[in-house]
């Protein structure tokens, strides 16, 4: 339904966007992770048409948006911080996009009641926005855009400014209302968990390209680049070089030799980064792993054990600090990442 | 054993009484110069226009005349306002739009020179508008000589039309800080919420930007309202004979005429109604600040891109340049040119520069005993400012430090500090006159006559800015410095000269200098209470000014120039020393 092709964008003078491509398809919530500052608010806007692109086109089901202006685009947009207007009344922020639209009174009064159900408001139409606390403002926001039925949503880190308890309520919320409505909608963060919670499909950010488009599983399980793998805090990166490769790869790292399996082709000499992931490793005197214990935390059922060395792990029981421990890594906590950068 | 007890009891408690009374008296200690000051010579003169215009005596002025006349000069105090203050809003909004949405190269000048106007002192004002389109000014000879003219072709000076420019120059400037402000720090994603929800930019600007600024432009209009409702020296000067205002009524009753309960009655309609704006006035400011979410200005902040934003752009500066550079340009070269008929001379008309003019300030050209050359008249101006500097930081500094550090008796004395900004400068001379008239007890001197009262009546006009610049620069020192600096090593008057001096010195510097171009620059207060043989250069310059002649006229834009010059400086000087945020009302 929406379609981004090349979308190329300056901020002062340095690209910020560089041809970036994309689709949402119908029902389907697309979530942009980037870290702050990617261009990924930015994108946004271009969409809702609050920004012009210096290149590259904006379409919808095939035809091109340039000239449309925004208010005639027809896209929901959640702000940060909700951008609520102060001075008018809960009720009148989610009649405004109806009364826009110069719909007969009664039935602006029946969709912003529909939309209040909706985000679990009711009652609170008389209310000043700005008696509001975070997560009923952040209601009200959502309700303003939902009111006018949009043919896309738009989410631009709606949920940042809240604390982590109500966030993951008003995730499950959100999940629930845009499944019901199956309205397409783009979400925009920084945080992988919320991403992970609410994606059909994530696109990476990184230095103003897409480098990664795939469903929530596949971007946790396959990670391409050792910057993926840092961003989302999947676990260790570590270098290494490849010492040989018969069957299985060989690598070596300051940590010590792992053999894994890998897909790509690499030369003897090669250097790659491996990923290690902190789950899945047991104490094993005869580990492939050695490292003298810098530090034990209690984290929920397991201990965070880090080593000397800067690894972590997860362990299911706790080693002496200052004592040398050796780790099996089994082959599915390893994986060769492509090391382009 | 009982009576015993029975005495203990009261001894503990004269104690008691004793500490809470030492207590008060250090609390209220720093109020006490203060307290008496503006008691004496504020509140006291206060009280004899309030009791001499509700006197029986006064009722007996209430003849038919003076009704007409002060139903007339109400009215029309009313009418000049009002007109005023819609060519303000008209010149200030666009104004205000162009400084909070676009960037373009010469802005801080242009706000910058925008800014100045508000406290040129009105001799000054007066004297560049005479230069720039008075009968002799500028446009006026340029067109005769053009096109062989024998009488000025343009008459703006002694019309409504100067009155209302006057202001329109003097108050744009509020327009612009206070709506401009609200707009640079309104959120712009307001707009932008408002338009992805389906309004057009002309919406999305009525249904949302334009009620979110109405608070402040309705409290910049009133504010605007409120300074051409008080205004004295624009109508006494450019207005002319014509025109009065109550302001001018009250001088005119109380110099000319002398009817004093008459100028009394007038000062009380006055009172009132400046109370009622002011009170009007707090209440929008109160509401101003629940409305207008902070942010950071420069989000709102762009380049002119389109045609139309461009040609705004280019229109508004061009605008406000005109404006506002014309006046105070054309009074400084208007005073070292010869542009008429020397002295004597009937026949040819030498063009040219002359100093003439300011070598002519020395000279006592009447021979006169009592005539007072404008270089004496600069002296005079001089010794007040200097006076006035001195006494209002006396006073200013010991409530200021209190109140930096605000507890129920400053939260209760503050408003009263403020009252003086409320009455009108001719009112305080009113006051002056009524209460100082009479002599002293049985000897023959009256304190009308003395000289000192002019700095005194200053110090009242200044006071409240000085004790708002000295007050925020107190109090923005954290305790925490001084202990920091104190568990560190640094004795007491260590402490005071590394921590609290640095901070403190400028703001006392700004509230100086303020007090100072304030001082040199009254009109209102001065021309009633000021001594014929000490007058000050305002009242110098309004006395050439209002003399025929060009050598007259050429003198008083010599003056002006100087008074221009050095309150210009004054004006700069407490842009560089204020810190953000102080002096603001």
């Amino acid at each position: 339904m929406l379609q981004l092709l090349d979308i190329t964008k300056d901020y002062e003078n340095r690209p910020l966007l560089r041809s970036v491509s994309f689709t949402v398809a119908a029902n389907e919530t697309v979530c942009l992770l980037g870290a702050s500052g990617s261009g990924k608010s930015t994108l946004l806007r271009i969409i809702a048409g609050l920004e012009t692109a210096e290149q590259g086109t904006v379409r919808w089901e095939g035809r091109d948006l340039a000239a449309v202006p925004p208010h005639l685009r027809n896209f929901g947009l959640v702000f940060q911080d909700y951008a609520l207007f102060p001075h008018l009344s809960v009720f009148e922020n989610i009649a405004f996009g109806l009364r826009m639209q110069n719909l007969p009174q009664p039935e602006i009064r029946q969709r912003v009641r529909e939309a209040m159900t909706q985000v679990n408001l009711s009652g609170f139409e008389r209310r000043r926005v700005t008696e509001l606390s975070g997560g009923e403002q952040q209601r009200v926001a959502l309700a303003r855009a939902l009111a006018p039925r949009p043919r896309l949503l738009m989410f631009d880190e709606p949920l940042g400014a809240l604390d982590r308890a109500l966030r993951d309520r008003l995730l499950d919320e959100l999940r629930g209302i845009l499944h019901a409505t199956r309205i397409p909608a783009i979400y925009v963060t920084h945080d992988q968990e919320e991403a992970f919670a609410i994606a059909d499909r994530v696109l990476l950010l990184h230095e103003g390209q897409i480098v990664r488009d795939g469903s929530p599983s596949e971007v946790w399980n396959e990670p391409r680049s050792a910057w993926e793998a840092r961003f989302l805090g999947l676990g260790n990166v570590i270098e290494g070089v490849v010492t040989s490769r018969a069957g299985k790869l060989n690598v070596e790292t300051s940590a010590g030799v792992f053999r894994l399996d890998c897909e790509h082709t690499h030369q003897a000499g090669e250097k790659v980064n491996l990923l290690l992931r902190p789950s899945g490793v047991r104490l094993a005197a005869d580990g492939n792993l050695r490292g003298v214990v810098a530090d034990v935390v209690f984290h929920q059922d397991k201990f965070k054990v880090t080593l000397e060395n800067g690894l972590y792990f997860y362990l299911p029981e706790a080693p002496k600090v200052g004592k040398e421990i050796g780790l099996s890594v089994p082959l599915s906590a390893i994986r060769c990442l492509n090391s382009r950068d | 054993m009982s009576i015993s007890i029975y005495h203990k009891g009261t001894k503990a408690q004269r104690e008691k009484i004793s500490v809470f009374v030492s207590l008060w008296l250090r609390a209220f200690f720093p109020w006490l110069g203060v307290s008496l000051f503006l008691g004496l010579f504020f509140f006291y003169p206060l009280a004899r226009i309030l009791w001499l215009g509700l006197t029986p005596v006064s009722l007996l002025t209430i003849t038919p005349e003076s009704f007409l006349l002060t139903s007339h000069s109400l009215l029309f105090t009313f009418y000049q306002s009002f007109l005023s203050t819609l060519l303000t809003l008209l010149i200030g909004l666009p104004a205000a739009y162009l400084f909070a949405r676009f960037d373009f190269r010469g802005k801080a000048l242009l706000r910058l020179l925008t800014a100045i106007p508000f406290m040129l002192p009105t001799v000054v004002v007066a004297a560049g508008f005479n230069a720039l389109l008075g009968p002799r000014g500028w446009i006026n000879l340029g067109l005769m000589r053009l096109f062989g003219l024998d009488s000025p072709p343009i008459v703006f000076v002694y019309t409504l039309w100067a009155i209302l420019l006057a202001h329109v120059f003097y108050n744009t400037t509020i327009v612009i800080r206070v709506v401009g402000n609200a707009l640079a720090h309104l959120d712009p994603r307001l707009e932008q919420a408002a338009r992805s929800l389906g309004a057009d930019a002309r919406r999305a600007f009525w249904r949302v930007t334009l009620p979110l600024l109405r608070p402040p432009i309705l409290a910049a209009a009133l504010l605007v309202f409120l300074f051409d409702f008080t205004s004295f020296g624009v109508i006494l000067l450019l207005g002319g004979p014509h025109f009065a205002t109550l302001e001018v009524e009250i001088y005119i009753q109380a110099v000319q005429i002398f009817n004093l309960p008459l100028a009394a009655v007038l000062s009380l309609i006055q009172l009132l109604c400046t109370l009622a704006f002011s009170m009007l006035y707090s209440r929008i400011v109160t509401r101003l600040a629940v409305t207008t979410a902070p942010r950071p200005a420069e989000a709102n902040l762009h380049r002119a891109k389109t045609g139309r934003e461009k040609l705004f752009v280019g229109g508004m500066a061009v605008l406000l340049l005109a404006l506002f550079l014309l006046p105070m340009v054309s009074l400084p070269f208007r005073s070292v040119a010869r542009l008429e008929t020397a002295r004597g001379e009937r026949t040819a008309v030498s063009y040219g520069l002359t100093a003439d003019y300011y070598a002519e300030l020395f000279v006592n050209r009447l021979g006169s005993l009592f005539y007072v050359s404008p270089f004496e008249a600069l002296t005079n101006s001089l010794l007040y400012a200097a006076a006035t500097v001195v006494l209002s930081l006396a006073l200013g500094f010991p409530v200021a430090s209190a109140l930096a550090h605000p507890r129920r008796l400053e939260r209760f004395l503050d408003p009263f500090l403020m009252l003086p900004l409320g009455a009108s400068a001719v009112t305080l001379g009113l006051g002056f006159i009524i209460t100082f008239n009479k002599p002293l007890l049985t000897g023959h001197w009256s304190p009308i006559t003395s000289p000192l009262l002019v700095p005194v009546a200053h110090t009242i006009i200044a006071l409240p800015f000085v004790i708002r610049s000295l007050q925020p620069a107190l109090a923005s020192i954290p305790d925490r410095l001084r202990q920091a600096a104190a568990s560190l090593g640094a004795s007491p008057s260590k402490v005071w000269f590394t921590v609290d001096w640095p901070i403190v010195a400028r703001a006392t510097l700004a509230a100086a200098i303020f007090a100072f171009t304030v001082s040199l620059g009254e009109f209102g207060a001065t021309s009633l209470v000021y001594r014929p043989e000490y007058p000050t250069l305002p009242i110098a310059i309004y006395r050439f000014l209002s003399q025929p002649g060009g050598l007259n006229y050429g003198q008083a834009m010599a003056m002006a120039t100087i008074l221009m010059g050095v309150t210009g400086a004054g004006i700069l000087l407490i842009e560089r020393f204020r810190l953000p945020g102080a002096g603001e009302f």
